[in-house]
């Protein structure tokens, strides 16, 4: 799906990434840790052409990132929904709107997939601020809509970018399960998160991989999670 | 005309087409009523401007015509050498270059020329009226310096009236007026053109984290491009079509041509000239259609 190859990074400066292979496969789990700092969300962008590696080579569904035109980017970030850390939203549209957004750009509204705009709204629990602005809407309702913005689509890889940073530990539970069960329906799921705790519980239910940033380079965490 | 037939393809399927698409991108205001505005003004200028060219272009071709076909001799003689000076002035026209025929007008044409001054009652034949001959031309025409020479020497009364000696600076007037009329169409279209740049440009800027939205979760560029396109040529279109509808009025509403009016209540339109202004609507919708696509993919392309 996602591979990495010695991919460096810098945003100008020194190295920011150095060295990383990654390959995620079809149906894999994944969880990104490391400090602050340390590159998780740059690491992301690379995984969905926001940011070009400027050494090795990135490829989304075995194409060359960089041979990818604008609208094959386009074309990527359908198959891949992504959980910004900083999330932005249409604010001139309702919450229902900017999640099923998706849908509505690539034409896609009357598919089957509109139809189960109302089920996901109730499991991220925001069915009742449905209408609302995102203005209005707190942190947590927020990165709540962001989840079901990244999976309206059912994409083929789920990126997650502190999905769970604003809230409580019952919500973050339920949001896990979903991209859990996304996952066992075939997903390739990749979260960054600096919450071990959320790693533990999740590891109960489903077989993941912790990939750690350190030192620039990308390691497998061991058993000591 | 295909040019107008492509357009009026692109307008109906922007009209029917992805209205999603034009609720992704907030609302705007005042400045889209300024693009109206401006768009309707333009459209009222260029009525006139097209109404100038035409009428133009009717002058020039009636003097043109007049004077490349034609030139008069008078015989001013006394009555009783006035028919042989004719028939002499006749010979030399024969032998001359450029002449296709040329006849001396009878009593009656004379008569019916100058009723207009002195009444149908006049007695041709006892007052010196000089005789007319009218010669029509041929080819390049006469030389009337030539001409004159010959006439001089064997026919002393006449007098060459060479149309083109006073005509030809009018009718290069109106060849010019008629030039800077569809210039000053063409200016106009260029400054429609600049103004949906500036007024596209600066909603593509307004609207930059909209524009990051879309494309983050998964919007084309012709996606985005569109909302914007819609938005600028359907305003173009409609500012445009009530500045042509105005301008038209204005138009008819002028006072009714003459013949004694000359040019000036010559300006309007003329049969099915007056269909002629649709295109003006259809033109700058057509412009800004262009011109808001290359402001879009202009921004688009600068961004990731
Ligand atoms: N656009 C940018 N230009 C320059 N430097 C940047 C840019 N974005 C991030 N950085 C820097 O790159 C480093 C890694 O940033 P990144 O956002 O990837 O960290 P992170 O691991 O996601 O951190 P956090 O856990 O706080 O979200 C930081 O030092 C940051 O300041
Ligand atoms: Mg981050």
């Amino acid at each position: 799906m996602i591979e990495l190859e010695n991919v460096a990074y810098s945003y100008g400066g020194g190295e920011l990434l150095s060295d990383i292979s990654l390959k995620l496969a079809p149906g894999s789990f994944h969880f990104l840790t490391g400090p602050s700092g340390a590159g998780k969300t740059t690491l992301l962008k690379l995984c969905y052409g926001a940011l070009l590696p400027t050494a090795g080579y990135v490829r989304l569904f075995d194409a060359d990132v960089r041979g990818l035109d604008r609208d094959d980017i386009a074309a990527v970030r359908r198959r891949v929904g992504v959980v910004h850390q900083d999330v932005q939203f249409l604010d001139h549209l309702s919450v229902s709107d900017n999640v099923s957004l998706p849908l509505m750009v690539s034409g896609r509204q009357d598919d089957a997939a509109g139809n189960d705009l109302g089920e996901l709204l109730s499991w991220v629990g925001l069915t009742n601020r449905a209408d609302a602005m995102p203005p209005e809407l707190s942190g947590g309702e927020r990165q709540r809509a962001a989840v079901a913005r990244a999976v309206i689509m059912s994409p083929d890889v789920v990126l997650a970018d502190e999905p769970t940073g604003n809230i409580d530990w019952e919500m973050s539970q339920r949001l896990l399960r979903l991209l859990i069960e996304l996952n066992k329906m075939g997903k390739t799921v990749l979260i960054a998160t600096h919450d071990l705790s959320l790693i533990r519980a999740t590891k109960a239910h489903v077989q993941a991989r912790v990939l750690r940033i350190a030192n620039r380079r990308i390691q497998l965490a061991g058993a000591d999670l | 005309m295909k040019l107008g037939g492509g357009i009026l393809q692109h307008l109906r399927a922007l009209v029917a087409g992805d209205r999603q698409a034009d609720r992704v991108v907030p609302p705007s205001g005042f400045t889209a009523q300024l693009t109206v505005f401006v768009a309707g003004a333009m459209a009222f200028l260029a009525v006139f401007a097209l109404a100038l060219s035409l009428a133009a272009g009717r002058l020039a071709e009636r003097w043109g015509d007049e004077l490349a076909q034609s030139a008069t001799i008078r015989i001013v003689a006394p009555l009783d050498q006035r028919q042989a000076q004719t028939e002499a002035a006749l010979r030399i026209l024969e032998t001359t270059a450029g002449v296709a025929t040329a006849r001396a007008l009878t009593d009656e044409e004379q008569q019916a020329l100058l009723a207009p001054w002195f009444g149908p009652d006049l007695a041709l034949d006892t007052l010196p009226v000089p005789r007319l001959i009218e010669v029509i031309e041929e080819g390049d025409g006469i030389d009337p310096v030539g001409l004159r020479l010959r006439l001089s020497a064997e026919v002393p009364g006449a007098v060459l009236d060479d149309h083109g000696r006073w005509r030809a600076p009018l009718v290069q007037a109106a060849d010019r007026l008629r030039l800077l009329g569809w210039l000053s169409i063409v200016l106009i279209g260029a400054a429609v053109a600049a103004m949906v740049t500036l007024a596209a440009s600066a909603a593509l800027a307004a609207n930059a984290q909209v524009i990051a939205v879309l494309r983050l979760v998964g919007a084309q560029d012709d996606y985005i491009a569109q909302a914007f396109i819609r938005r600028f040529t359907l305003r173009t279109l409609a500012g445009a079509a009530v500045g042509t509808l105005l301008g038209v009025l204005a138009v008819a509403l002028l006072p009714s041509a003459s013949d004694v009016g000359g040019f000036l209540t010559g300006l309007g339109f003329q049969g099915a000239h007056w269909l002629l202004p649709i295109v003006i609507p259809l033109l700058a919708a057509g412009v800004a259609f262009a011109a808001t696509r290359a402001a879009a993919r202009r921004t688009l392309r600068g961004l990731t």
